[in-house]
């Protein structure tokens, strides 16, 4: 345990002077940061209380939704335009956490979130280049049931943890950050990093700035989509594979489609691949299957991850059939 | 255990073989069996008000003056040495009492492992506890800090500066094999089992079956963490502890410290969970050598990490189950051999092979654990340790047998039911698995089920049913006493060292007490939790409501001698000899003449005094050596296994259990649904991630080792025969373990049954089914 400021930011113009100190860092809801800090994993000098920012969720001029920052988790998946435009984003918060987490986890803190690689998790006992740079990968070779098939380097092979940000990826969400240099919006699919050389870096986030808001365009797909979570157990568990998926038919073609994964990527997977052999043709269950193996086939697995192609292909496949209204 | 345990076993149950059953304890029925008021009533918890009112005491939260918090260090290294130890910047830290290493630690000696010879051994471990600079396990402790407070405690724990020299250390299961031990006895049982030629057998048989059956390691989580708030006075000491074990707790501690026996008092009324995980482990002899050195009363509560890494949980096994059976489905040979982990320091012989050795009959059985030894902290009891794992082994193999023969696996199982104990010889006390199967299937549905599997579909779901046999022996403990006091009001107050677990120990012994002393409910008080009272046996083996019922009806026959004396002649019962009557409306009457009756009360008055006590032993437990005393369940699954992802989602669980008299239906179905509940995480989520490149464990925490959460738990209906068990006090057989056992056979057989996927390995998890 190690001593630990805290002060409360009473606006968004306050917060970047506050963040320029050695290790001063942003609370939200404290749902992963503050159990981080207990751990060890994460060592701040100084916690910057920033739940008092916009937490309120609004309807954009283009019919989209701009959601503050601060919003609870739980208020998201409650909200009636949320749960009607945007079921995908309503059921992916929902499977996430427990109820009393989604109650004090924020959306900022959600994006923000860190991996739950017990590797990362073990100060004393492990190595682990995200939290120690250079010190080594205990997880390769080790434990990697929960580690990524698809984005990972020989540094890092930890997955993104969130429900959230698949939908939100699938939706091509835009976060609005604020900073020295400045406003400006980042899209969800550059918002978090793949690992490479430096796993330690995890968002495009620059020095000092703040997530202000996530926007969510209009999206067409409300009526045909949806999120599939599969884990070890019936509730409160992290995604071996997510996926959300959203299409638009016309006929029983393709017009238009959205498919992000989650739990096998250090980020959230869009699987643009897939969704580039499928747009305009045919809404078939061999379509399905042929466009999930192309996604999967650069999978690079693990002795303990090795399952997750298969599962991820056959999720995929079960749920675009789903949606389409195809039998299998 | 040896040689000479066999022997002496072996000769005490040949000799009662011998002895008339009369003359035993069991040899005559408890009179209690056929006059029952209280017991078998749904009678509501006694602890429950003073629980939800949060005014139960647990041991973290006993109040002391000048109390100061401890914080314990532990080693990430598994086998190796100490190089270095600064402990200057914790010791300068705010509010730091004392920093605690190998250095200034007392020297003391070890602990006796616990046994069934020495009563007062309890040691979980015979480890040096930080007596050197050793390091021996992973997690092991290196370093403790007492400080004003919790947090400033934690605070100084990071300062302390270690390095370590690390040595090659035992870790990989499969390796270790090769050194394998092969113990001379399991419990109190010979260890090699070896009738007729089971491998002949088994290679001429029609019909075989025989495969390995792996399962993992697991660990203790019950809510409450371990602790204890303690203190000294002078040469005494007080500890407020949460252990199964009171009496025995004393008295070890009495001994490892060098103090009167008398001088040591452990207080445990109330125990958040115990499940085999809350007897004596290191951090209670720390904190008390700590609270020593430092003059001042201390509280220790381990974290959910530190339990993980100093309590020791279940071992994991690979287990070899082989059975042939002839055309007409007859057993012709049951093997049923193995590997588990048990370092020499340790004392959990995990005995997987225990219901084999009663559940059935077969012409040749081959059965032999071998165990394993590892640098790790002593693996232990957990709930029903043996046959939670071992009845996955052999009850999906007779699964399987069934399968390949075509038939039923009920009615396999019922063909193969033994008339006498199949290796013993000793008949049953009462045993109607053949019942409860019948009872269960009939309720469950068993019916619907389609012998083919993979024929049930619903959407992506493929539906499945699976049953299996659960099993747990019959036991009491020696060393069991309860003292009976009868008040000048009418009134009585039953005293004994046992705790309340959370299973209804006090409820279901106030039940007991009303109705072998004749009393209403509500003038019995249940004294516990206090190494002060008479001592009651560990709370264990599911023997604990047995063991003290025994007592009580020892003090029960005892109290009756005593007040026909004081009654002396000028009373109703005058003449009557003390076989001559019985408890009967809040006093003592006459078997033959009920109407020769007289009150507590009027007895007391005319005697002048305010209170009678007496307190007794109960008799030697012969009983379940004389007679072979089990008891046995029906579980019953109805599950769905995604045919896309293969998630397995239990709908329906049905325990039809054997387990003698049930005292009281409302704890007994809590107690049973907690157990089956558990074998739902055994089945399915729960394991140890126990990394071998290092012997660290890596998901010490809730949210990475998996419990079933609420919404993996179905609908659970549970049923019993409720025969009494004319041997036992009471009738009754323990019910704290049995809920487990069976349950992951039966999950794996109905997911058999849906996909026509054999999973051999726990936990049953979706990679296993895609």
């Amino acid at each position: 345990m190690i001593p630990v400021g805290y002060v409360r930011a009473s606006s968004l113009g306050a917060i970047p002077p506050m963040l320029a100190g050695d290790g001063h860092r942003l609370l939200g809801g404290g749902t992963n940061l503050v159990d981080l800090m207990r751990k060890g994993v994460e060592r701040p000098s100084l916690l910057i209380d920033v739940t008092a920012l916009p937490a309120t969720i609004e309807e954009a001029a283009d019919g989209g939704l701009v959601i503050g920052a601060a919003a609870r988790n739980s208020a998201v998946a409650a909200h009636p335009l949320v749960r009607v435009r945007y079921p995908i984003l309503s059921r992916a918060i929902l499977s996430g956490a427990s109820a009393q987490i989604r109650n004090m986890a924020t959306v900022a803190g959600n994006l923000m979130q860190r991996t739950r690689c017990v590797y990362f998790n073990d100060v004393a006992g492990s190595r682990c280049n995200k939290r120690a740079p250079g010190s080594g990968c205990d997880a390769i070779g080790g434990f990697n049931r929960y580690h990524a098939i698809l984005g990972a380097s020989s540094a890092c092979i930890a997955t993104h943890p969130s429900d959230m940000c698949v939908a939100l990826a699938a939706l091509d969400a835009r976060i609005r950050v604020d900073g020295p240099g400045g406003a400006r919006t980042i899209p969800i699919g550059e918002f978090h990093r793949l690992p490479g050389d430096t796993p330690e870096i995890e968002t495009a986030l620059a020095p000092g700035e703040v997530i202000v808001a996530v926007e969510v365009p209009a999206s067409p797909f409300a009526g045909r989509s949806t999120y599939r979570k599969v884990r070890d157990r019936a509730s409160f568990a992290f995604a071996l594979v997510s996926v959300a998926a959203g299409l638009t038919l016309d006929k029983e073609r393709i017009a238009d489609i959205r498919i992000a994964f989650g739990g096998v990527a250090p980020k959230p997977w869009r699987a643009l691949q897939a969704e580039a052999l499928l747009r305009g043709g045919p809404a078939t269950s061999a379509a399905f299957e042929a466009a999930a193996a192309a996604e999967l086939a650069h999978a690079e697995p693990l002795a303990g991850n090795a399952f997750k192609r298969e599962l991820a292909k056959r999720s995929l496949s079960a749920i675009l059939a789903e949606l389409a209204g195809v039998s299998r | 255990m040896s040689r000479v345990q066999n022997v002496v076993v072996g000769s005490v149950r040949t000799a009662l073989g011998w002895v008339p059953a009369q003359w035993l304890p069991g040899g005559t029925p408890d009179p209690l069996i056929e006059r029952r008021a209280a017991i078998g009533r749904q009678a509501s918890r006694l602890d429950g008000p003073q629980k939800v009112a949060g005014e139960a005491r647990f041991a973290a939260e006993v109040a002391m003056d000048r109390l100061v918090y401890a914080t314990l260090v532990h080693s990430p290294v598994t086998r190796g040495r100490i190089t270095r130890l600064d402990t200057a910047a914790a010791e300068a830290a705010p509010g730091v009492t004392l920093v605690m290493t190998h250095r200034n630690m007392p020297r003391l000696g070890t602990l006796p492992l616990i046994g069934v010879s020495d009563l007062t051994a309890v040691g979980n471990s015979s480890l040096p506890i930080m007596q050197d600079g050793e390091i021996r396990y992973n997690g092991q402790v290196v370093a403790l800090v007492l400080a004003d407070t919790q947090e400033q405690a934690d605070h100084a724990a990071g300062l302390i500066e270690l390095d370590y020299a690390a040595e090659t250390a035992r870790t990989r299961f499969a390796e270790a094999k090769a050194g394998a031990r092969t113990p001379a006895s399991i419990l109190i049982d010979k260890n090699h089992v070896s009738i007729g030629n089971a491998e002949r057998e088994l290679a001429s048989a029609p019909y075989r079956v025989d495969y390995l059956y792996r399962t993992p390691g697991q660990n203790h989580n019950a809510i409450e963490l371990h602790a204890l708030t303690v203190a000294w006075q002078g040469e005494q000491l007080l500890v407020h502890d949460a252990t199964q074990m009171v009496a025995a707790s004393a008295a070890a501690l009495a001994k490892l410290f060098g103090l009167k026996k008398d001088d040591v008092r452990v207080l445990s009324p109330f125990v958040g969970g115990g499940f085999g995980g809350k007897g004596l482990w290191d951090h209670q002899i720390l904190a008390i050598a700590a609270a020593r050195l430092a003059g001042r009363p201390v509280r220790l509560a381990l974290s959910r990490e530190g339990v993980y890494r100093i309590i020791g949980g279940r071992s994991p096994t690979e287990q070899r189950v082989a059975i042939a059976a002839d055309a007409q489905g007859q057993f012709t040979a049951l093997v049923h051999t193995g590997y588990s982990v048990m370092p020499p320091y340790g004392a959990c012989p995990e005995q997987y092979t225990m219901g084999t050795r009663s559940l059935y009959r077969a012409r040749s059985v081959e059965i032999v654990q071998r165990h394993i030894d590892l640098d790790i902290v002593p693996n232990t009891f957990m709930r029903a340790p043996g046959e939670a794992i071992g009845t996955f082994a052999l009850e999906s193999a007779v699964d399987e047998l069934a399968h390949a023969m075509g038939v039923d696996p009920i009615e396999l199982r019922l063909r193969n039911l033994p008339e006498r104990h199949p290796i013993s010889g000793a008949p049953f006390s009462q045993h109607a698995l053949g019942q409860a199967y019948r009872d269960g299937a009939g309720r469950f549905g068993w019916e619907r089920r389609k012998a083919e599997p993979g024929t049930r579909r619903e959407g992506e779901w493929l539906i499945g049913l699976g049953c299996a046999t659960g099993s747990f022996p019959y036991a009491r403990m020696p060393g069991a006493n309860v003292r009976l006091t009868l008040h000048a009001d009418g009134t009585a107050t039953v005293s004994c060292s046992a705790q309340e677990m959370g299973m209804g120990t006090a409820t279901v012994q106030v039940q007991h007490a009303a109705d072998r002393l004749g009393l209403p409910i509500d003038a019995i008080t249940f004294e516990m939790g206090d190494s002060a009272l008479p001592a009651a046996p560990m709370a264990g083996g599911s023997c604990q409501t047995a063991s003290i019922a025994g007592a009580m009806a020892a003090a029960a026959d005892k109290l009756i001698g005593e007040l026909l004396r004081l009654a002396g002649n000028d009373t109703p019962l005058a003449g009557l000899r003390a076989g001559e009557v019985r408890f009967a409306d809040a006093g003592i009457a006459g078997i033959a003449a009920p109407a020769r009756h007289e009150t507590f009360r009027s007895i007391l008055a005319r005697a002048g005094r305010e209170t009678v006590s007496v307190t007794a032993a109960g008799s030697m437990p012969l009983e379940f050596l004389k007679f072979a005393m089990h008891s046995s369940s029906a579980i019953f699954c109805a599950l769905r296994v995604s045919g896309v992802t293969g998630e397995v989602r239990v709908d329906r669980l049905l325990g039809s259990f054997d387990c003698g008299t049930i005292l009281n239906p409302m704890t007994a179905a809590s107690q049973f649904r907690g157990g089956m509940i558990m074998g739902l995480g055994l089945a399915l989520t729960e394991e140890t991630l126990f990394d071998e490149r290092s012997g660290r464990i890596m998901n010490a925490t809730l949210a990475d080792y998996h419990v079933p959460a609420h919404l993996d738990v179905p609908e659970i209906d549970v049923m019993w025969t409720g025969i009494p068990d004319p041997r036992s006090p009471l009738g009754a057989r323990g019910i704290g373990e049995i809920g487990i056992t069976g349950v992951a056979a039966a999950v794996a057989n109905a997911v058999f049954n849906a996909t026509g996927k054999r999973v051999r390995e726990l936990p049953i998890t979706l990679d296993k089914l895609l």
